[in-house]
């Protein structure tokens, strides 16, 4: 159960024990993460469960797919490098201990 | 004091979730007549019917979020009335629950055609999680799929379902597809796209009457007389909002239980959002009512905040939907209501393209079709109001990117 922590644009930090399989962003709504909206379900449509990610993480991530480039433009919290649509984030053991940090606003 | 909530779909669960993430400390009672626990929707007529995601994935919270957010969540309870006077609710149980605030977010059901033979076995609507489970369970030993209704759900399920070795024929009354929610040019390409994919897609031509034999469906009699065999019927012939508590508590209804720019229904204490809920919409100009995650996310998120800090605050977030059809990807922001000119960007023939729609001269939506950086760049300029014309977007060098930035 690797353990995911999402930090708040306050700096409170939660820490999960997460299922590998399920995402990043199912994960939040779980545990009730605030500022993890989803509205879509998770199926890249409306960028509202953008993170941002530290770019030393990327290595241990699945690749920007092409539609969530395309979605990560134009987010509610300006892009950056690690930039990420937590939906597009399944879970697995080499992603223990990963950080995300939540954006001030997301809708 | 408490929250009730009447219904727990998406608008339901998202302003229980959205009361508790705002500090709202009092007890919250959301109440579903369906056995499951909430779930979403949208993957009933798409990745759940082709068994790609389970019951699980598609809950809205697993079912220990509910009460770790102290939300009371009933499921399989039905309220059975609403008494204004003394502000309770009636539930089918016999049990009363007392309410400082009610919110009805109780959806929609799905349209019956007045049609010959529409209880047939095998005609099914696709609205619930059981409508689904049924439709999965028949997906795999059908033959002859006619899907009634070329709107989204029709046409995600024709999606779903269409592939070598079955017949899939869709019937669309109207002389386009999806015409309540896009303009000509997406109908176009959406028609060529599954007309590609082997649906017989047909145009002004309606159901006239299913046909039998023993009690189970095994022809669509269309109204132009021709016959298409049939062993699975869906019909995607739009939903009609359930006001009848409403109506029945005095509360005035009207295709909706009609609100006003707040939200709040004629009795100020009581609120409607969703599916169910008919509303003054600034960006249509006009009385809406709207059968979208957005529009059920958005007027949570926006009664939440009345309830916590009564500002009076009109809900004016901008409208946004999105259509899955199997690697079509359509994403609409705005609406195109009225609108009275298009224009559009780039080629329908490269199976990349969007299409914007202005009225009076003005951008008021814009749909993509694979181009999720025009939705969202179009987003951000609705959002902010940007005053865009056909011929600004037109113009060499335009983008809508830089222009949102």
């Amino acid at each position: 159960m690797p353990k995911i922590v999402y930090v708040q644009p306050d700096g409170t930090e939660t820490a999960l024990d997460v299922d590998a399989g399920t995402t990043v962003m199912r994960a939040a709504l779980a545990a009730g993460v605030q500022g993890i909206v989803a509205e879509c379900g998770g199926n890249a449509m409306c960028a509202t469960c953008h993170v941002y990610t530290d770019p030393s993480d990327s290595d241990r991530l699945p690749a920007v797919g092409d539609d969530e480039d395309e979605m990560l433009d134009c987010t509610a919290g300006a892009r950056e490098d690690g930039s990420r649509l937590s939906c597009q984030l399944p879970i697995t053991e080499a992603m223990e201990g990963l950080a995300v940090r939540v954006p001030r606003e997301q809708v | 004091m408490s929250t009730v909530i009447v219904g727990a779909g998406q608008a339901g669960v998202h302003l229980a979730v959205s009361l508790r993430q705002a500090g709202y400390a009092e007890r919250i009672v959301l109440i579903g007549d369906e056995p499951a626990l909430p779930y979403q929707r949208p993957p009933l007529s798409k990745a759940f019917l082709l068994g790609a995601a389970t019951e699980e994935a598609i809950q809205l919270r697993p079912e220990s979020f509910y009460p770790s957010e102290s939300i009371d969540l009933l499921t399989g309870e039905r309220a059975t009335g609403i008494d204004l006077a003394t502000a309770c609710v009636q539930l089918a149980s016999g049990t009363r629950i007392a309410w400082e605030h009610l919110v009805l977010a109780t959806g929609a059901r799905p349209r019956t055609l007045g049609v010959p033979g529409k209880s047939l076995d095998g005609v099914l609507p696709l609205r619930s999680l059981a409508h689904a489970r049924e439709l999965a369970r028949r997906i795999g030993t059908a033959r002859h799929v006619v899907v009634v209704g070329g709107g989204f759900i029709g046409l995600e399920f024709a999606a779903a379902v269409a592939r070598d070795g079955i017949t899939t024929t869709l019937l669309e009354g109207a002389d386009r597809l999806m015409g309540r929610a896009v303009t000509s040019p997406v109908s176009r390409f959406f028609a060529e796209s599954h007309r590609a994919r082997g649906v017989e897609v047909r145009l002004g031509v309606a159901a006239a009457e299913f046909l039998g034999v023993r009690g189970r469906v095994t022809a669509v009699r269309a109204t132009d007389g021709r016959n298409h065999p049939a062993d699975l019927v869906v019909v995607g012939a739009g939903v009609t909002p359930d006001t009848e508590l409403a109506a029945r508590a005095g509360l005035p209804t009207g295709d909706g239980i009609l609100v006003d720019e707040t939200l709040r229904t004629a009795d100020e204490r009581v609120f409607a959002i969703g599916d169910c809920a008919r509303f003054p919409s600034t960006h249509a100009g006009t009385l809406l009512r709207l059968e979208s995650v957005q529009n059920a996310t958005g007027q949570a998120a926006h009664v939440a905040r009345e309830i916590v800090a009564p500002g009076r605050c009109p809900y004016q977030a901008l409208p946004w939907f999105w259509s899955d059809q199997k690697g079509l990807r359509l994403q609409i922001a705005g609406l195109t209501h009225r609108h009275d000119e298009t224009a559009l960007l780039g080629d329908p023939d490269s199976g990349r393209f969007s299409v914007a729609a202005f009225r009076n001269g003005r951008l008021v939506a814009l749909e993509a079709v694979n181009r999720p950086a025009d939705y969202q760049a179009a987003r951000r300029l609705l959002s902010r109001g940007a005053a865009l014309t056909a011929s600004d977007v037109t113009a060499p060098g335009f983008s809508l990117k830089t222009a949102a930035a």
